[in-house]
């Protein structure tokens, strides 16, 4: 039966204020089945206050192939980094 | 002649089996307390076998996330179970150490699982009862009882929506999902008379404030049964001769087995750990 069903990325938040978190996925014939199958899978121990669930299939992905011309011009750019700043003794939290 | 009567050696045997042991001056048996006791049987019974049912399909379910979602009815139930049976005396003792006569469960959670969809209606008759029960106890006069109900209320409203769910998919699906959810009605219809049977104990316990009436929402649940059949598309199965009796031990084959399964571990080795 669950090779009939489509795939879901699960999405799990931890509790208010926080991000939704991506915790897995599971296999459910529609979306209202998928956030039943969610809440079962991933929210057994109190592990969130909120779900989403999103078609795997509308999930775009970047080419493992293109990692190169995508993600290593990032690497000399040390700039980039908040860290050239001297920071007041007085000024706190950051 | 004696001034006394003669005390004959039965007389004596028979006391001594009582739970005083016939002590002179021990207190009168304490009918309200009885009553109470047994009726935290019946709710408790009712969840730990629908409990040890649904745990049957441990590994077995039609795919993973059912098998997930089935298992976590299962711990609801039994974690309600645990409770109500605390109630009435030591759980463990009575949920591994009584005989299937002594078992106070309905006949509808007793039911063998059968195909997914007749587990799937046996679980929303029984949820949708269990549902109106433990918002009805959530005013009772007993604390405990009030308070067990209240917690179990909203693990059960999720068991209400999921069975419902399942209902309307099945029937309104294919043409062989229609077919077996309506056997797995058809197959639990009779069962259900039994959920709103009132007995002498159960009005003792109703005049006094702790027990709901179950007639008193009859009409909700009925209309609540109508409303999914609706959707679901599928006609509801005639009434037929109705099956009571579970209140009073009286019970199907299929317990002694649900039992055999449950039980044999603790009654082999009464002091296991682990």
């Amino acid at each position: 039966m669950s090779d009939e069903w489509p795939l879901w990325e699960v999405f799990v938040r931890a509790k208010g204020g926080l991000n939704h978190r991506h915790v897995g996925s599971v296999h459910a014939p529609d979306s209202e089945l998928a956030l039943r199958h969610a809440r079962d899978t991933y929210t057994r121990r109190e592990e969130g206050v909120s779900l989403w669930v999103v078609p795997s299939a509308s999930i775009v992905a970047s080419d493992p192939a293109d990692s190169g011309p995508m993600f290593e011009p990032a690497q000399d750019k040390v700039y980039r980094h908040p860290t050239f700043y001297d920071i007041p003794d007085v000024v706190t939290h950051i | 002649m004696p001034s006394l009567p003669v005390i004959e050696k039965d007389q004596v045997r028979h006391a001594g089996t009582a739970p005083d042991g016939g002590a002179f001056d021990a207190p009168a048996v304490d009918a309200h307390a009885a009553a109470r006791a047994d009726y935290c049987l019946r709710l408790g019974d009712d969840a730990l076998v629908l409990g040890q049912r649904l745990s049957e399909w441990c590994g077995h379910a039609p795919a993973l996330e059912v098998d997930l979602s089935l298992a976590n009815l299962a711990l609801d139930l039994i974690g309600q179970a645990t409770h109500f049976l605390g109630q009435a005396g030591d759980a463990d003792q009575l949920a591994f150490h009584r005989d299937v006569l002594d078992y106070r469960n309905c006949w509808l959670v007793e039911q063998p699982n059968g195909d997914f969809a007749r587990t799937i209606a046996r679980q929303w008759l029984f949820s949708t009862w269990q549902h109106l029960l433990y918002r009805a106890l959530e005013s009772s006069s007993d604390a405990a009882i009030a308070g067990i109900a209240a917690k179990g209320a909203k693990e059960v409203s999720y068991h209400r929506e999921l069975a419902a769910d399942w209902v309307v998919r099945l029937g309104d699906g294919t043409e062989e999902s229609a077919r077996r959810m309506a056997e797995g009605l058809d197959w639990c219809w009779r069962f259900i008379p039994e959920l709103f049977e009132v007995d002498e104990l159960l009005q003792g316990l109703i005049e006094r404030g702790i027990a709901a009436d179950p007639r008193q929402f009859e009409a909700d649940y009925r209309a609540e049964i109508s409303r999914v059949l609706v959707e679901a598309q599928i006609a509801a199965p005639a009434d037929t001769r109705p099956i009571l009796g579970g209140r009073r031990g009286h019970h199907g084959e299929h317990l002694g087995h649900l039992l055999a399964v449950m039980q044999h571990i603790p009654r082999l080795y009464p002091d296991a750990t682990w």
